[in-house]
């Protein structure tokens, strides 16, 4: 069993930084950054569009993806953490 | 490879899909499909597969582009009439994806060629409108173990299936061996709506596409016929024959031949 991560255990392997993108291409450049990294690994993901922020986590967790995280940083702007659990 | 930011832009709805993803789209950047003809089936396929980013697509046909193919062969234009038709593919395929090669060879396949043709690539798929090359693509396609996506067509009638040498059936198990010349009538002699080898073209291409991804079902020991007057979809199980001539258990055939005798070149 995994512990479910609290706020100091959240470390990402990889951090993307997506400002500036907008729908589809934040998931698909999320989900480029997540076929790289070995299952267990986190995945930080900073963006800037609003849609992004609800759909990212939406379609990891279609894809089997676990979501830890969904900080609002900012006005516009959001930190979103990312387990990979599967490939 | 890394994906640039436009391959990124161009296969987006392929890496979203969990079938496909990065890994599946270069998987297709770096397949190698040949096609047997570039006409009413070649030229959908072809368009779609080079949609797809498949790397490096073989076109071999001897034909030149007629004005006559244009109600059906949309990888052609009036601009391009006169010209071989792998040549007029290969100058569509690429004008609508850089990423892909398009080797255009201008020719028939024979006994002799086609082995050595063959070997520079995965997937074989068969758009050609004769049987001689018909089971001439076959039989080379079970001795050198290549699959194979076969389609036809005819007036309003379609048909497609997929053969993985020696785990499936393969042409010759279904029809040990070509009919008579003159039997069966060619599209030129018994018409074709236009739109028909679209549809079997692209059910070729996702044949292929499935192959390359190693997705789904491939259309094995199966012959998919498709009727556009009664919008049916049939599937026809065809299993493997123990005595067929090349890959049942005592083949008779163990090297190729040219079967053109009597056939019609057109």
């Amino acid at each position: 069993m995994r512990e479910e991560t609290g706020r100091n255990e959240v470390k990402p392997s990889m951090k993307i930084d997506i400002r500036g993108l907008v729908c589809p291409y934040t998931f698909v450049k999320a989900k480029l950054a997540v076929e790289e990294m070995e299952v267990g690994q986190v995945l930080e993901i900073v963006l800037d569009y609003p849609g992004a922020a609800a759909n990212i986590p939406r379609s990891m967790e279609e894809h089997g993806q676990k979501v830890l995280k969904v900080d609002r940083t900012g006005e516009n702007q959001w930190v979103i953490f990312i387990r990979k659990e599967k490939d | 490879m890394e994906f640039t930011d436009l391959q990124i832009q161009r296969y987006s709805r392929h890496i979203i899909l969990p079938e496909v993803g990065g890994k599946g789209q270069k998987k297709l950047l770096g397949a190698r499909v040949l096609m047997v003809g570039a006409g009413g089936l070649g030229c959908p396929a072809g368009y779609y597969l080079s949609a797809a980013g498949v790397g490096t697509i073989g076109i071999v046909d001897d034909d030149l582009v007629e004005i006559s193919n244009l109600q059906r062969q949309i990888a052609h234009s009036t601009g391009t009439i006169g010209m071989p038709k792998a040549e007029s593919a290969k100058k569509t395929f690429e004008a609508l994806n850089p990423d892909v090669k398009v080797i255009a060879m201008k020719g028939r396949l024979t006994k002799d060629n086609i082995m050595d043709i063959m070997k520079d690539y995965d997937i074989v798929i068969d758009g050609s409108d004769n049987f001689p090359t018909r089971y001439l693509v076959n039989d080379a396609c079970v001795l050198a173990r290549k699959p194979l996506v076969s389609g036809a067509i005819l007036r309003f009638e379609g048909q497609v299936t997929t053969i993985v040498p020696h785990e499936g059936h393969c042409y010759r198990c279904l029809f040990e061996a070509p009919p008579p010349p003159g039997l069966v009538p060619s599209c030129q002699e018994a018409g074709v709506l236009g739109v028909l080898p679209g549809v079997i073209g692209a059910l070729e291409a996702t044949e292929t596409l499935k192959l390359i991804l190693g997705k789904g079902e491939p259309l094995k020991n199966t012959l998919l016929i498709y009727n556009a007057l009664a919008v049916s979809f049939r599937k026809v199980k065809v299993p493997r024959n123990p005595d067929c001539p090349v890959c049942g258990q005592n083949p008779t055939i163990t090297e190729l031949a040219d079967y053109d005798a009597g056939y019609c070149q057109r």
